[in-house]
């Protein structure tokens, strides 16, 4: 191990400590300085009631990232899943609920022609996902190139485009921009198929079912191996890889929040703990958001003036609340075959709901008639909550970060609007609640102290997306500063727990990589 | 005054001397500098200019840009924006420089007035207040342009440190060039800096408009001795080519003016590389600049003797194969030289001094156009460049 100051990475988040556990079996010292008084960042498992515990803000993986697991050994560490490929219920108030299980339907009311159609849509569009997923371990391109290798990245994206065949090519250049709610019109007549195709396109995102770029958020989300239920909730994901890193000799530091990124001698000095602790630092990579990183802790004066305000401008007002309930037993969804109430439930009839849901968002008011997309994790998990009794953890959306009204005031009648959209699809479940949290985006960025509380830590679409996330000039995980690096869901590829950040970070500062 | 939202009914304003620079402007020949008014010449360019060299002029000032930066992290933030080191630029100082965007392309050039540890004025000839707005990200500083708070005068010349003098203000000889202070005037207070851009001795002049009348007529009373004349730009354009400074938007154009990004230059590609210290820890367009001056500028400034007695108004310039490599942006006969000279930006590595040039020159005598190609010499440093104008005190007139 080398001998010297460390490098320090901030947060232990599945980023942060990938890129911890990564560095550390590259020899280098690391030492990983996390404010909260445990590892997980946004992929933590938390008890909010006694003895209930939940996935507190990511409660399904969709994208974790295969290689990082066999890599860093994280089976061996401890990881585990309770069930996974989850189906996908469409709720209806009436009828049978849709069914989805990969490229088929295998339940509900829809249209012959939409039962044939789905199988190929789905198809195409795992194609069209599995290019963008391809460029995960990719480190986006300069965008101005000055030498010829700086173009290799992009030219690899482009042949992994033209890869697709021509039909397919033009086609994903046709919908990669697009509006999910159109290209499900081309496809589909069903509007409980829409809807339910229309959440996977908006979660986590500000934007509509009739927002451009959607379809992008889309394909991003389809990359993975589809939801997942890691046993001991999403944090045990963090877990592993928090027990990667200390094996590979990576030391974590609990409660330890970062006041600011020190700078000296032509490049960062190190760090300095909130405690008044000055810690120096070979490197500092930062799993923190990107504003959180470059505005509050290293300051806006430390960067020239264009990048700053790039930063300043990046998009990340959160949408998604969590809601979480301590349930006596289990809920009975309308519609729902017994056996189907711990897949994924979604919330969200058609695809103009989706819209009309967002349209709140745009003028700063919550949905009163939002989006969800439920789990009852118990179902697969008994480590979650005592026998017998369940946990339901729902993402609603759209809850905006800037509600005009204030979330103090907003807070009760916004989670009452949503107990009672609960209670309309399983009749019966509010006289089962035990205990219930609302976590809104501005609850999250402070908890997590994510900017904006936002799901990608900085909003995923086209403008923000591979050379130009999180900003132009600041897209390569090394920063401008030398021997600060960024590895955050800020970076490429973006939230979710995925993991390919914290790596990629890893291996450009182990590269000796520049912005 | 009128209300401030009465402003567009005079679309272009008139400077707080106007009524002066009115009854003096014999020609009646005016132009707009952004939103002001101003006399191209009042009586005569010729006699401006000599009396300018010789004696001395005064060049109505006011339109010129001027911000106020003032707060706790006023001087972090100037020496953010610009490429020099500040940290030598005391109170009482004015100090030259240039600021570029990320890219290091040169947004504009200008002059930075400390007037105390966080108090600045900044001086430019574009408008730079939304640049320096969203420079101040992360400093607490109040910005503001003050362009129309300030009346100003630029009284240039050999003799002007004497009309100064009888204008009664004590000292002022002891000033240093790019020192600046402040004198009691009928009442107000009058700020004399010794800057200026026409390479020759001379002062700046800063005053509330309300005391500008007054200013103006205390000068001339005192500056009929020693020759003073009002000026107009095209004697004041004469006087800083044969300086050799540059100018915004004619010798190259501003980094946020323009689309092709070919198009703008960098300090060095301007002859300023003086003015750029890479050894700053951070300012805005330094990663770019220490790029550059690993892999070399594209272009270079030049400043050009060329043969004959023809200005080389918009030539091209070749190189002796007959290939064009750049173009004259300023140009003229200079009376003090006794020579045709010019600014060009050249591609490198041409332009070295010694460097044989060519300017395929066009002009036109009774509406016929003859062209000839003329051979150019590269100067360094100003064309003309009188002692006096760095000697303190200057020398007696
Ligand atoms: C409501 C919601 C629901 C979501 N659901 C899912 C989901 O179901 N599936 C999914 O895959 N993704 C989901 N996501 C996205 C996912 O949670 C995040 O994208 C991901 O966890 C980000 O991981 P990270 O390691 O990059 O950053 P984080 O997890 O945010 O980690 C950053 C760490 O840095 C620490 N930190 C910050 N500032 C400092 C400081 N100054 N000093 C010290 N430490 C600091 C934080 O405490 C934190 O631990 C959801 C997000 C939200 C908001």
């Amino acid at each position: 191990m080398t001998e010297g100051p460390p490098v320090v990475v901030i947060g232990a988040g599945h980023n942060g400590l990938a890129a911890a556990a990564y560095l550390a079996r590259a020899g280098r010292r690391v030492l990983v300085v996390e404010a909260q008084g445990h590892v997980g960042g946004a992929a933590v498992t938390r008890e909010f009631a006694p003895r209930f515990r939940v996935s507190s803000v990511a409660h399904l993986t969709h994208l974790l990232d295969a290689e990082i697991v066999r890599e860093l050994g994280l089976r061996r560490h401890g990881l585990e899943f309770a069930r996974t490929r989850l189906r996908t219920v469409a709720l209806a108030e009436q009828g049978e609920a849709l069914v989805l299980d990969g490229n088929r339907i295998v339940a509900g009311a829809v249209p012959d022609a939409d039962r044939a159609a789905y199988g190929p849509f789905i198809d195409r569009m795992r194609r069209f996902a599995a290019v963008l997923a391809r460029q995960h371990h990719r480190v986006p391109p300069r965008l101005a190139w000055a030498r010829w290798r700086d173009a290799l990245p992009a030219a690899a994206l482009g042949l992994d485009i033209r890869r697709l065949g021509r039909d397919d090519m033009r086609e994903f250049l046709r919908v990669v921009t697009m509006a999910i709610y159109d290209v499900l019109e081309e496809s589909f007549a069903s509007p409980a198929l829409k809807g339910a195709l229309a959440v996977d396109a908006v979660l986590g995102t500000r934007l509509g079912s009739r927002s451009g770029n959607s379809v992008f958020s889309y394909l991003h989300r389809l990359g993975g191996g589809g939801p997942a239920l890691p046993r001991g909730g999403v944090g045990s994901v963090c877990d592993a890889l928090a027990a990667a890193a200390r094996s590979a000799g990576a030391e974590i530091r609990l409660d330890s929040p970062v006041a600011a990124i020190t700078v000296g001698g032509g490049g960062v000095a190190g760090v300095r703990l909130e405690s008044g602790e000055s810690i120096a630092a070979a490197a500092v990579v930062s799993s923190a958001d990107p504003k959180t990183t470059l505005l509050r802790l290293l300051g806006a004066r430390h960067l020239e003036a264009e990048l700053a305000q790039r930063v300043h401008h990046l998009r990340s007002t959160g949408t998604a609340a969590k809601l979480h309930l301590a349930l006596s037993g289990l809920p009975r969804f309308r519609g729902v075959a017994a056996g189907d109430a711990g897949e994924r439930l979604v919330l969200a009839p058609s695809a103009t709901y989706v819209d009309e849901a967002f349209n709140a968002a745009k003028y700063r008011r919550y949905s009163s008639q939002p989006i969800m997309e439920i789990t009852v994790p118990t179902v697969h998990d008994g480590t979650l909550a005592p026998a017998g009794q369940h946990v339901l953890s729902a993402i609603v959306q759209f809850a905006p970060y800037d509600l005009a009204a204030g979330w103090d005031a907003a807070r009760g009648r916004f989670q009452e609007c949503v107990l009672e959209l609960l209670e309309r699809h399983a009749p019966g479940i509010r006289g089962q609640v035990l205990a219930a949290e609302l976590l809104t985006p501005q609850d999250i960025e402070r908890d997590f102290r994510i900017s904006g509380g936002h799901w990608h830590h900085g909003e995923l679409a086209l403008d923000q997306a591979l050379m130009l996330r999180p900003v132009p000039g600041a897209a390569r995980y090394a920063m401008p500063v030398a021997g600060l690096y960024l590895c955050g869901a800020g970076c490429h590829p973006g939230g979710g727990v995925i993991g390919a950040a914290g790596r990629n970070a890893a291996r450009v500062l182990l590269a000796g990589g520049s912005p | 005054m009128r209300p401030a939202r009465e402003h567009y009914r005079e679309v272009v304003q008139r400077t707080p001397f106007h009524s002066r620079t009115a009854a003096a402007n014999a020609l009646n020949l005016w132009h707009r500098w952004r939103d002001y008014t101003v006399a191209d010449a009042y009586v005569d360019v010729g006699l401006e200019y000599v009396a300018l060299r010789n004696a001395c002029a005064v060049f109505d000032l006011s339109p010129m840009t001027k911000h106020r930066i003032s707060g706790p992290d006023a001087a972090a933030f100037v020496d953010r924006l610009v490429t020099r080191d500040l940290t030598r630029l005391r109170p009482g100082r004015v100090g030259y420089c240039v600021w570029c965007d990320d890219r290091g392309q040169v947004i504009d050039d200008g002059t930075l007035f400390r007037f105390a540890d966080d108090e600045f004025r900044l001086c430019s000839q574009e408008r730079q207040l939304d640049w320096l707005l969203r420079s101040s990200l992360g400093f607490d500083v109040a910005i503001r342009e003050e362009t129309a708070e300030v009346a100003a005068l630029a009284l240039q010349g050999p003799t002007s440190c004497a009309v100064l003098a009888a204008l009664g203000l004590e000292g002022v000889a002891g000033l240093a060039p790019f020192a600046m202070r402040s004198f009691p005037f009928a009442g107000a207070e009058l700020l004399v800096s010794r800057t200026g851009f026409t390479g020759d001795l001379g002062y700046e002049l800063w005053i509330a408009p309300a005391h500008a009348e007054a200013l103006w007529d205390a000068l001339f009373a005192a500056g009929a001795a020693y020759g003073l004349k009002p000026m107009g730009t095209h004697a004041l354009e004469m006087s800083r080519i044969e300086a050799g400074f540059i100018q915004a938007g004619v010798d190259f154009l501003p980094a946020d003016h323009a689309v092709r990004t070919d198009r703008t230059r960098s300090p060095f590609e301007l002859d300023l590389g003086w003015l750029v210290d890479l050894s700053k820890p951070n300012f805005t367009g330094r990663r770019a600049l220490l790029e550059e001056s690993r892999i070399g500028p594209r272009y270079r400034l030049v400043r050009l003797d060329v043969e004959g007695n023809k200005p080389a108004r918009d030539a091209y310039v070749y190189d002796d194969k007959r290939n064009v490599i750049g173009a004259v942006t300023s140009s003229m006969w200079s009376p003090m030289a006794k020579a045709s000279i010019a600014l060009a930006s050249v591609r490198q590595p041409w332009g070295r001094p010694g460097d044989e040039l060519w300017a395929e020159i066009y002009y036109q005598k009774e509406l016929k156009w003859n062209r000839f190609n003329a051979r150019c010499r590269v100067v360094e440093g100003a064309f003309y460049q009188p002692p006096r104008r760095r000697a303190t005190p200057p020398p007696p007139w």
